[in-house]
């Protein structure tokens, strides 16, 4: 809840140039280890955003997989889940992250029309 | 109907995360080591820490904590028993700390100074998730974990426990009636976070105590050194 909150508060201020524009769009990205349940951030998203700028928008929730960096295979490494941090083509534990932990709305899509309208 | 797509990479967290990194560097400019412990509830993050604090000041150190709890100050005054200074924080309802109350807090704590500390413990909510995402400016996170509670709470909370700096088990007295299998734990811990030093201990006993006293130790001297 308090996430969604601060995405609305972070919209609420944004520059002069998108006061007054209706928000369409939200799109977030979300690491694997963020402690962000998607489904749980989707629906608190509609009550959160009731009487805001972001009322009826779209939130899109993008899901980043973890990336870890394998010192045995000296590269970077996808990994399916988060119940094994271990290097998928050579099985070393691999402790660290290059990906995984990001919580950022990533962009918007505004309604420029409105705005232009609200202005003339 | 004009549509335009704002790019913002913008951290959710960016406020919590800014005040953090500001946290961080008043404490590394005074000198005192900032512990996080986090656990579900009835781990025994205060009995662990009790045992911590009444050690470290008997032994010359000085202490403090900082203590999280939605309710109540029944942490705090078992805490305060050690002799050392200690401030609660009631979230009402908030189910983790983060760097605003930890600021707050730290702000006019009478007598207390970061100067003044050699070691500051803040002993978050009861709660392996929402707190992994909440910096607090600490060196170092510690997730605690009892034997009572399954071997298995590494792979269910991995956020939590992927992102602790030291792991460890408690209430190791009671291990065996509670048939806790333990190379299972320190497998899956090392699964979670590969490398982790992981404490097995007794706050009743004193088991395992000295070797965490001695990781303190030495993790204040290297921030020091």
């Amino acid at each position: 809840m308090s996430i969604v909150e601060t995405v609305t508060e972070t919209l609420a201020a944004l520059p002069d140039s998108s006061r007054g524009a209706r928000v369409l769009e939200v799109r977030l990205r979300v690491g694997a280890l963020a402690s962000v349940v998607p489904e749980s951030l989707e629906f608190c998203y509609g009550i959160a955003s009731e009487g805001t700028p972001l009322e009826g928008s779209r939130l899109v929730v993008q899901v980043l997989p973890v990336v870890v960096h394998c010192e045995r295979c000296a590269q970077d490494a996808e990994l399916d889940g988060v119940q094994s941090f271990r290097c998928p083509r050579c099985g070393e534990l691999c402790g660290e992250i290059r990906q995984g932990r990001e919580l950022e709305i990533e962009s918007i899509e505004i309604d420029e029309l409105d705005k232009v309208e609200e202005t003339a | 109907m004009t549509t335009r797509i704002v790019e913002l990479r913008r951290g959710i967290l960016k406020k919590n995360d800014e005040l953090a990194a500001g946290l961080r560097q008043s404490y590394a400019a005074a000198g005192v080591l900032v512990l996080n412990l986090v656990s579900s509830p009835g781990a025994g993050k205060t009995a662990f820490l009790e045992w911590t604090l009444r050690e470290l000041k008997a032994r010359g150190s000085r202490v403090a904590a900082l203590v999280g709890d939605l309710e109540t100050d029944n942490d705090a005054r078992r805490l305060a028993a050690s002799g050392a200074p200690v401030r609660q924080i009631n979230t009402h309802g908030i189910c983790h700390l983060d760097a605003e109350m930890i600021g707050k807090h730290l702000d006019g704590w009478e007598g207390v100074t970061l100067a003044g500390l050699d070691y500051l413990f803040i002993e978050n909510v009861g709660n392996l998730v929402c707190p992994s995402s909440y910096d607090l400016g600490e060196k170092i996170r510690v997730a605690l974990l009892s034997v009572t509670e399954g071997e298995d709470k590494p792979l269910k909370y991995p956020t939590m426990f992927n992102s602790a700096d030291a792991a460890v088990i408690t209430k190791m007295d009671i291990a065996e009636p509670c048939g806790f299998d333990r190379d299972l734990a320190l497998t899956n811990i090392n699964e979670i976070r590969p490398g982790i030093r992981i404490f097995e201990t007794s706050a009743k006993t004193g088991a395992g105590m000295e070797e965490w006293l001695r990781y303190l130790k030495e993790e204040r001297a290297g921030r020091n050194g």
